[in-house]
């Protein structure tokens, strides 16, 4: 009995002193600056999200974020340390200080906004949770997945919408769960699971990018039903609302800029715009810069250095990139999609 | 002072601060101090900063809804029990890939040691290559080959491979075949296996009493073995011959009704049992070659076979000096079952993970995985400890 309770005590020693290390970090922003670098926790490996080439680059929607976040800081995108996280690990990772803020398809629900002690601060994609099967099975609608087998990442929104949809539809399922996406991956292949679940922007990717050879992204099928809202953005901790918020403005930096044409490529000419409104997006009339802390320039060194969201949609996700992602919901308000930045003034 | 007392030499009057026994106790209480305050302020500061960070804490998580589907589970569960009840079908998870992996290590890990001290050099030889290859390759490795294995090598569901009559059935998704109903004579049954058992072990006391006395022979373990069978099937007879059976059936996209074992279970099994067993045929034959070469000679002088031999004169002595070193291979099997990770099995770990996520109270959670593997460990250790007093070596 005295081992039990003197062991455990050490244990609840080690365990406290890891979270002990982040009361130190202060104020997130001045760790930040004084470390000259942002730390931010993406992916292990979503095309189109984020992932490493073989040079070790990061690119990506989820890294743009990142690199945004970077240059409204520091003027200079490219001062971001990546680290990669799995679903499981992310928010441990956030809440004990590891990374600066998470950007890796995380989705924005009450609990992780609540009691995780996190804040989200805004939706840099707009996505919902679909199914995909391998067309010889013929299934033709999630309705149909009775009693199938299903692959799924644990610790996801994913695993708990998909829990949710067979309890409400009366079907049985039986999940698979493996925490690296890789695996997980190949077990679907492999024809250890019927089914592949998780964000549809994913499932694409991974049609698009995954597929084992002699099997062809032509084998599998992507069900029409998507069953949950997955509002994806960038995540910060609680206790520092100043850094919070510039991770908010750079992503709505990025959707303003889009809204009022303003792209990598014409900036500079934008500097000499008469339009008052993009006068002040672009600090040519001071102001916004000091509100957020940041250097009156931010936006210029955003738009300049990653671009505007379109910009980033397009390299990363639609035409311009493998995926060829529709931008559906994630089109700007005027053009009938919910991409909408509060006004910058 | 130091000068006055030379002369004399009278009792000494040792300055409290020089007193050895005030001393240590002031060390003592020092420490304790420091300890004691250093653990209250990581706990205080801990606390103080989940409270800033507004992250919620306390045990209250575990009454609420789970929200998660488990895979494997040997009671019932569904998304809608509780986080208690998830985190309840972990345990039993790890408990029976640890139970099973046990037994059967403990088997193979025997005949290997024992294969490799054989006078037939192929089997000698068979037996040392499995020893080198199987421990000086990472277990993680070798679960991850046997998952691949049983998940690539068999082919889907719909062209599973059909065995005795269409009855079991073995594909990607794991073995599954026929069992009995639950029908309320199975415990009846149970208790006359218990009875079997017990009837078994008095019928093997009383023969080698007799033997003692008498030196006639009784064949007691195929007499017990035919009780521990015979016994449950009378009650099964009695109890009305209950013969309904759940028979797998391939119904849309899987086999529905049977028992399964799915291929995350074998792989996990298989690779833990193989890679241990390594380990636990080493000390066998450590053990056996740690006794004189004496015993081995007087037992084929009073004309016991070699069987007999290992069975009677070497084993019992060579017990004194495998079971302290088995004791951390049982450990450790229950440990490396945390390894299922990797592979899908929801063991533990996986539940815990999958609650700190939904949760995010990282704390509170590996405090309840910690206490619950501590809890299976020190159980085995005490197992052991009680066990390698009994055999040991009892001076008359």
């Amino acid at each position: 009995m005295r081992t039990i309770t003197s062991l455990a005590g050490a244990a609840a020693l080690a365990v406290t002193i890891g979270a002990a290390g982040a009361a130190h970090a202060g104020k997130d922003l001045d760790a930040i600056k004084a470390r000259g670098q942002l730390i931010c926790g993406v992916s292990t490996g979503t095309a189109g999200f984020s992932l490493a080439d073989s040079k070790g680059v990061w690119t990506g929607m989820d890294v743009d974020v990142c690199r945004a976040v970077a240059a409204a800081i520091f003027g200079d995108a490219s001062k971001v340390k990546y680290v990669p996280t799995t679903a499981q690990q992310r928010f441990t990772a956030l809440q004990s200080g590891e990374v600066d803020m998470l950007s890796r398809t995380t989705t924005w629900t009450l609990t992780r906004d609540t009691a995780l002690g996190f804040d989200f601060t805004g939706v840099s994609y707009y996505d919902g949770q679909g199914f995909m099967v391998n067309k010889k099975l013929g299934v033709k609608s999630a309705k149909e997945l009775n009693g199938a087998t299903i692959c799924v990442s644990p610790g996801t929104t994913t695993e708990l919408n998909l829990a949710d949809y067979f309890r409400a539809n009366k079907m049985q399922f039986k999940p698979v769960v493996i925490e690296k996406a890789d695996e997980i991956r190949a077990a679907f292949f492999t024809g250890r699971c019927d089914v592949y679940t998780t964000d549809a922007s994913s499932l694409y990717s991974v049609r698009a990018a995954n597929v084992p050879a002699p099997l062809t992204a032509a084998d599998f099928v992507i069900l029409p039903e998507i069953i949950s809202k997955e509002p994806l953005g960038p995540v910060v901790r609680h206790g520092d609302n100043q850094f919070g918020d510039i991770v908010r403005w750079a992503l709505y930096a990025m959707v303003e800029a889009e809204e009022y044409g303003i792209t990598s490529a014409n900036v500079e000419q934008m500097l000499k715009s008469e339009d008052p409104t993009i006068k002040r997006i672009l600090g040519v009339t001071p102001g916004m810069g000091k509100a957020l802390g940041v250097d009156e320039k931010w936006v210029v060194n955003i738009v300049k250095q990653v671009g505007n969201y379109g910009e980033a949609f397009d390299r990363n996700l639609g035409a311009g990139s493998p995926l060829k992602i529709e931008r559906g919901l994630n089109q700007l308000w005027t053009k009938g999609g919910l991409q909408y930045s509060p006004p910058i003034r | 002072m130091a000068v006055d007392t030379i002369g004399s030499l009278p009792q000494t009057r040792v300055a409290p601060w020089n007193n050895p026994v005030i001393r240590g106790w002031v060390f003592q209480i020092v420490v304790v101090g420091l300890v004691g305050g250093l653990a209250w302020y990581l706990v205080s500061n801990t606390m103080a900063n989940l409270e800033k960070a507004k992250i919620a804490t306390g045990f209250d998580f575990l009454g609420r809804e789970a929200g998660f589907e488990i895979g494997d589970t040997m009671i019932e569960y569904s998304p809608a029990s509780t986080y208690a009840r998830a985190i309840w079908v972990g345990i039993l998870n790890t408990l029976r890939v640890a139970v099973i992996g046990i037994i059967l290590t403990t088997i193979l890990g025997t005949l290997i040691g024992i294969g490799r001290l054989s006078p037939n050099w192929l089997l000698a030889k068979i037996c040392e290559w499995y020893v080198e290859i199987f421990r000086n390759v990472p277990l993680l490795l070798w679960l991850f080959l046997f998952y691949k294995l049983v998940s690539e090598a068999f082919p889907g569901p719909r062209q599973a491979i059909r065995m005795l009559g269409d009855s079991v059935f073995l594909s990607n998704r794991g073995l599954y075949f026929p069992i009995p109903v639950a029908d309320p004579v199975h415990k009846w049954i149970g208790a006359g296996f218990l009875l079997g058992i017990v009837g078994a072990w008095a019928l093997h006391r009383w023969a080698k009493a007799r033997q003692a006395a008498t030196g006639q022979q009784f064949p007691s373990i195929l007499a017990g073995l035919g009780l521990i069978i015979v016994v449950p099937f009378l009650v099964w007879l009695i109890g009305g011959a209950p013969a309904k059976m759940s028979w797998p059936e391939l119904k849309g996209f899987n086999f529905q009704g049977g028992l399964v074992i799915q291929p995350e279970f074998t792989a996990l099994l298989v690779g833990l049992t193989l890679y241990t067993a390594a380990f636990v045929a080493e000390i066998v034959r450590s053990g056996i070659l740690a006794l004189h070469k004496g015993q081995s000679e007087a037992a084929a002088a009073i004309g016991l076979s070699r069987g007999q031999a290992m069975r009677l004169v070497l084993l019992p002595q060579a017990l004194r000096v495998i079971v302290p070193p088995m004791t951390s291979v049982f450990l450790n099997i229950t440990k490396n079952s945390s390894l299922a990770i990797a592979i899908g099995y929801p063991d533990l770990v996986a539940s815990i993970n999958v609650t700190i996520n939904q949760t995010g109270q990282a704390i509170e959670n590996i405090l309840i995985i910690m206490a619950a593997y501590l809890t299976v460990s020190l159980s085995i250790s005490a197992f052991m400890n009680w066990y390698n007093k009994q055999i040991a070596m009892k001076e008359r």
